[in-house]
C-alpha cells in the first residue's frame, strides 16, 4: 500500500532484542514503550493501567518507568476518558486510550463517532486526532455479560476512522506502533484471548498498518478472518488438509480500510470465499465483504460467498458461548458446503 | 412583578457590579470591584463597542435566515454581556470551547463573524482553524466540549504552561455551555476529571433559563452553581447581563486557573431573548411577559446608562458605535453572499490525513458520474463541479 502504511519506525534497537519470544500481550506492551520512548507525547489513558498495569496488564510497569502524567489511571468513565483524549489531541498528544473491555465502549461511542471521527472534515483539515483506542475484544474466555462482544463493524462503519486488529505477538508489537503514528484516528482491537498466544517478534513490522496478509497459501477457498478466528482458521486449514482441502488464510489486520486488493486476487484465483468473525453475521464485516468480492469477483467465483460468525443474538452467557462462537468445525462444515457446488 | 419561576431574579448570592438601572454596585465584593476598577475607560468603552457590534451581528445574521440565506441561525440575544464579559478576560495563549452560540467569544477572540456563519448557511461544519485564535470549532453534541475543555487543559499542565508566573506563559481554558447541557453526563465527567486533575480550565454555564422548551426547573432541582462544591471546586453565580461583572469574576476565575489553583464554575444568570433557533417557536412555552421582564435587565442599556452617568462615554461616542455597526452588519451581510459553495468533490478531502483507498475510489466514482453529465443536459451546475474536480 501507500508509504502512508509504513511509518518511519526504527529497526530493531528497541529496548528488547530481536527476534524475541513474546506473548501477544507483552507484545503490545513493549510496543507502546517503544513508541513512548520514541515520542513524549504518546500518552496513556484508561481504567487501571497504571500500577495494576490494566486487568490484562499490557501497561504493566509504564507508570513505573514514564510516570502518572503518561500513564494516565483516569477516573472511571469511558466517555470522560475519550473526550478528554481528544482535548490532550488538540494540544499536541497522541494519547492511547485503553478500553478495559470491548462492552464498556459505549459511553464513549458518541465522542468517538461524533467528535473522533469528524473532527478533521469540519476542521477542513485544519485540526488532526492522531487518537488509539485500544479495546480487548471476542469471547471465549468464560466472562460475565458485556466482556465479550465484537463491536468493530460500528466503528467500521464510521468515516473518519481506520480500524485494526492483531492477531498474532508480531503484529501486536508492531501495529500498535503503526497506529500510534498515523495520524488519522485508529481503533485497535486486539483479540483477549489470544493474548496469551506466544510467538517470535522480528525486528520490524510485517507489513503495512493497512495491508492484509496471507498467513497460509492455498489453491480451493479463501478464509478471511482476523483477530481470534486467525487461529482457529489456520487450525481449519490444517484439519482441511487432511482431506485435501487447500485453504488460502488471509489474515485481514485493518478492518477499515479494507485491503481490498489482497482479497481480491485470493478470491479470484480459488473462486470460494468465506469470512469468519465472532461478531455477528448481520450488517458484519462478512457482509460489507460479499458485497465487494462479488462485485470484484463474479466471473470467478464458483459458489455464493460464505459467512461463519456469532448468530444474531446477544452474547450469550458463557456456558453458550462455544455454541455461538466460530470454530474449527464450523468453519469446515461451511467449506465443505462451498466445495460441494 | 411576581414570578412563579424559582430563582427568577438570580438571588441574593448572584455578584452584580452594574444594576439593571447602571448604577454601580458599591457593597460588590471588594475583589471584583477592584478588577472593574482596573479597566480603563478605553476598556470600558470598549466593552459597549463588543456589546453594540455582536448584537447588530447577530441581528443581521437573523435577517439573513430569514431571507433564506442562511439554513438556521442560534441567537446569542439577551447573551452579549455574558459572552464579552467572558471574552474580553481572556488572554491570548487562553483557549476558548464554544457550543454553537458563542458569537461574542468568538467576535473578542478576533474570530471573522462570517466564518460563524458558514456552517449555519451550509457551507461547511465550520471550518476555521481552531489554533488560529484559540477558539475552538462550535460544538452541537451538547456539553461534549467541556470534556475537550478539560482534556486540552491536562495537555497544557504537561506543557508546563501552569503557575509558572509568566503571564505571557501561563494558560487557562474555559469551556462554554448552557443550563440544558448541565444534565449531560460529559458535563459532569468533565468537573470530575478538571476536579481530580485540578486543571486550569474554567466552567462557564451560561443560564439563559430554557433549553429549546424546556425551562431550568426541569434541569435541575438546585441552583447550578451549587454543583461545583460536590466536585471539590468553587462555583458562583453572576449576573450574566452585567458585563463589568462577568468580566470580573471571569477574569479572577481564569486567573487562578493559570496559577494553578485549578477549576471553577461560573453560573451567568442571563436570558435567551430570542429563540433557541429560528426554527422555534418560543411563544408554545413561555409568557410573553416573563421575556418583557428580561427586557429591563438589558446588558448593553445598564452599561450605557452608566457610561453616561459616569461621563466616561457621550451622545456622540454612541452614535459612532451605532454607525459602525450598521457599516459591520453590511459587511458582513455582504461577505456572507460571497461564501463559496464547496465543491462536491471536497467530500473526500478532508476526512483522512493519510491516504485511503475508500476516498480515492469514491472521488474518482463522483467525479466520473458528474462529468458524465457534461454537455448531455446542459446542467451548468454538474459542469461547474466537473471542472473543478
Amino acid at each position: 500500500m501507500s508509504a502512508a502504511a509504513a511509518p518511519n519506525l526504527p529497526k530493531g534497537d528497541g529496548p528488547t532484542a530481536y527476534p524475541r519470544t513474546s506473548t501477544l500481550a507483552k507484545g503490545i506492551t513493549s510496543g507502546l514503550r517503544a513508541a513512548m520512548e520514541r515520542d513524549p507525547k504518546v500518552v496513556l489513558m484508561g481504567e487501571d493501567i497504571g500500577k495494576l498495569g490494566g486487568v490484562f496488564r499490557v501497561t504493566e510497569g509504564l507508570q513505573k518507568d514514564f510516570g502518572e502524567e503518561r500513564v494516565v489511571d483516569a477516573p472511571l468513565a469511558e466517555a470522560g476518558i475519550m473526550g478528554t483524549a481528544i482535548g490532550l489531541a488538540l494540544r499536541g498528544y497522541r494519547p492511547v486510550v485503553e478500553i478495559q473491555f470491548d462492552g464498556f465502549v459505549y459511553p464513549a461511542f458518541d465522542h468517538i463517532v461524533s467528535s473522533i471521527a469528524k473532527m478533521r472534515s469540519r476542521s477542513l483539515g485544519h485540526v488532526e486526532l492522531p487518537i488509539v483506542v485500544r479495546i480487548p475484544f471476542g469471547g471465549g474466555i468464560g466472562a460475565v455479560e458485556h466482556h465479550s462482544e465484537s463491536n468493530e463493524a460500528y466503528f467500521a462503519h464510521t468515516a473518519g476512522l481506520r480500524v485494526v486488529a492483531c492477531s498474532n505477538p508480531q503484529d501486536a508489537h508492531w501495529m500498535i506502533q503503526q497506529a500510534i503514528e498515523c495520524r488519522d484516528p485508529v481503533i485497535f482491537y486486539e483479540p483477549k484471548r489470544r493474548y496469551w498466544d506466544k510467538g517470535e517478534i522480528a525486528g520490524e513490522p510485517s507489513r503495512g498498518l493497512f495491508e492484509a496478509g496471507v498467513v497460509r497459501p492455498g489453491t480451493d477457498v479463501t478464509v478471511l478472518c482476523y483477530g481470534p478466528m486467525v487461529r482457529t482458521c489456520l487450525q481449519a486449514a490444517q484439519a482441511a488438509e487432511e482431506e485435501d482441502i487447500s485453504l488460502e488464510v488471509i489474515d485481514l489486520r485493518s478492518l477499515s480500510p479494507l485491503d481490498t486488493g489482497t482479497i481480491v486476487d485470493s478470491v479470484r484465483r480459488t473462486g470460494r470465499c468465506v469470512v469468519v468473525h465472532e461478531a455477528s453475521t448481520f450488517l458484519g464485516l462478512g457482509a460489507e465483504i460479499a458485497a465487494l468480492v462479488q462485485q470484484e469477483c463474479f466471473f470467478s467465483l464458483e459458489a455464493p460467498v460464505a459467512r461463519v460468525g456469532g448468530y444474531n443474538v446477544p452474547y450469550p452467557p458463557s456456558r453458550l458461548e462455544e455454541d455461538f462462537l466460530p470454530d474449527l468445525d464450523r468453519v469446515l462444515d461451511t467449506v465443505d458446503r462451498l466445495m460441494a457446488y | 412583578m411576581s414570578d412563579a419561576r424559582p430563582w427568577a431574579d438570580g438571588g441574593p448570592d448572584m455578584i452584580q457590579l452594574l444594576t439593571p438601572e447602571g448604577e454601580f454596585v458599591e457593597t460588590a465584593p471588594q475583589e471584583y470591584r477592584d478588577i472593574a476598577a482596573r479597566l480603563s475607560d478605553d476598556d470600558l468603552r470598549g466593552f459597549y463597542r463588543d456589546l453594540v457590534f455582536i448584537r447588530r451581528f447577530d441581528a443581521e445574521a437573523t435577517a439573513l435566515q430569514r431571507q433564506g440565506e442562511l439554513g438556521l441561525w442560534a441567537s446569542l440575544l439577551g447573551q452579549e454581556a455574558a459572552q464579552v464579559g467572558s471574552g474580553r478576560a481572556l488572554r491570548r495563549q487562553d483557549y476558548a470551547f464554544p457550543t454553537y452560540r458563542e458569537h461574542g467569544v468568538a467576535w473578542c477572540r478576533g474570530v471573522d463573524p462570517v466564518n460563524l456563519m458558514g456552517m449555519f448557511r451550509g457551507v461547511n461544519h465550520g471550518g476555521w482553524d481552531p489554533n488560529d485564535k484559540n477558539f475552538h470549532l462550535y460544538t452541537i453534541i451538547i456539553g461534549a466540549q467541556t470534556l475537550h475543555a478539560t482534556g486540552y487543559a491536562m495537555g497544557v499542565q504537561r506543557d508546563g504552561a501552569v503557575g509558572t508566573g509568566d503571564p505571557d506563559r501561563d494558560t487557562a481554558v474555559i469551556a462554554y455551555f448552557g443550563d440544558g447541557a448541565t444534565s449531560q453526563g460529559d458535563v459532569s465527567e468533565s468537573l470530575v476529571f478538571a476536579g481530580v486533575n485540578n486543571s486550569p480550565v474554567v466552567f462557564f454555564c451560561q443560564n439563559n433559563q430554557w433549553a429549546i422548551s424546556e425551562p431550568n426547573e426541569k434541569q435541575t432541582r438546585a441552583p447550578l452553581y451549587h454543583r461545583a462544591r460536590g466536585f471539590g471546586f468553587p462555583g458562583l453565580r453572576v449576573d450574566g447581563n452585567d458585563v463589568l461583572a462577568v468580566y470580573a469574576v471571569t477574569t479572577a476565575a481564569l486567573d487562578a486557573a493559570r496559577s494553578g489553583a485549578g477549576p471553577s464554575f461560573i453560573e451567568a444568570f442571563t436570558y435567551r431573548m430570542g429563540a433557541h433557533t429560528t426554527s422555534d417557536d418560543p411563544t408554545k412555552y413561555r409568557l410573553s411577559a416573563e421575556v418583557e421582564r428580561w427586557k429591563l435587565r438589558d446588558p448593553i442599556e445598564r452599561l450605557k446608562a452608566w457610561l453616561a452617568h459616569m461621563g466616561k462615554a457621550d451622545r456622540a461616542f454612541f452614535d459612532q458605535v451605532a454607525r459602525e455597526a450598521d457599516e459591520l452588519g453590511a459587511d458582513v451581510r455582504a461577505r456572507c453572499l460571497a461564501l463559496s459553495d464547496p465543491v462536491g468533490t471536497d467530500m473526500f478531502e478532508y476526512v483522512y490525513g493519510e491516504p485511503h483507498p475508500v476516498m480515492a475510489a469514491e472521488r474518482e466514482e463522483f467525479t466520473a458520474y458528474q462529468g458524465s453529465f457534461d454537455g448531455a443536459h446542459g446542467d451548468a451546475e454538474a459542469s461547474l463541479e466537473g471542472s473543478h474536480a
